[in-house]
């Protein structure tokens, strides 16, 4: 599966469009990761228990798409973008989505 | 009194550890933009290269998320008041930025050019200036290019 994030995939053309995939997760943070986040958050700096936490929901995000691409047949992504919303307190939504083609 | 007394304790921490790590971080920062000079990471979708030289596309993507130190937060809140630019959130932010873009170049490898760059902040958590835990996350994406030589 070629993912990119323009138009087309270069090197190869594009025979067929199958449309729009998407893929999304809703995290919530543990109290544990919670607890020392607040810590850190006094003295500032990066807080590597979230950043690995929302690294890992966007790579499953991206596999959820992919799945959705590879049902319908295509063996590349174009046009990939990502955004982040808070659902809730606490919870994050991670969401991926792209254009789904085969390519030659 | 007892309550003051933590309050200056709080600020005197986030102060000094925070500048600390600040500094840190940004001779980091330095460091590694030096090292990754020979991979640009442009914005725009074509760069002027042959097609048929394109060995490999791919999606590439660095995150950070990071936190406000407790003096900063004040500080921010007391220009809340009369407002203006507030220094010490520009500081952190462009922190942010700059460590998700290396980070997004390390997952890039050997490439030769990542194009189509983007780059997006969200807060995760609650709001910045409440209490609790004030975060943001900075997410840099792009397709990186391997050329043939």
């Amino acid at each position: 599966m070629i993912i990119t994030n323009i138009e087309t995939v270069p090197g190869k053309t594009i025979v067929e469009h199958f449309g729009l995939v998407s893929g999304s997760t809703i995290r919530a943070k543990h109290i544990g990761r919670d607890i020392m986040a607040s810590l850190k958050n006094l003295v500032g700096g990066e807080l590597k228990g979230y950043t690995q936490l929302l690294q890992e929901s966007r790579n499953q995000a991206i596999d959820r798409m992919i799945e959705h691409a590879r049902q319908m047949g295509a063996n590349a992504i174009v046009n990939v973008r990502f955004s982040t919303s808070s659902v809730a307190q606490g919870a994050a939504e991670l969401y991926a989505y792209g254009t789904a083609v085969r390519v030659q | 009194m007892y309550d003051l007394l933590i309050f200056l304790t709080l600020i005197a921490v986030g102060y000094s550890v925070g500048t600390l790590t600040e500094k840190r971080h940004y001779r980091s920062i330095h460091k590694r933009e030096k090292a990754f000079l020979y991979l640009p990471a442009v914005t725009i979708k074509a760069v002027d290269y042959p097609e048929e030289k394109v060995r490999s596309a791919e999606l590439v993507y660095g995150s950070v998320v990071i936190s406000i130190d407790y003096f900063k937060k004040i500080l921010a809140g007391l220009r809340n008041i009369f407002g203006g630019t507030v220094k010490s959130y520009e500081s952190l932010i462009d922190r942010a930025r700059r460590e998700a873009l290396l980070r997004m170049k390390e997952m890039a490898g050997d490439a030769t050019v990542i194009v189509n760059v983007r780059i997006e902040t969200s807060t995760i958590a609650r709001k910045a200036n409440k209490e609790g835990v004030g975060c943001l996350e900075a997410i840099a994406y792009g397709t990186a290019l391997t050329l043939e030589k």
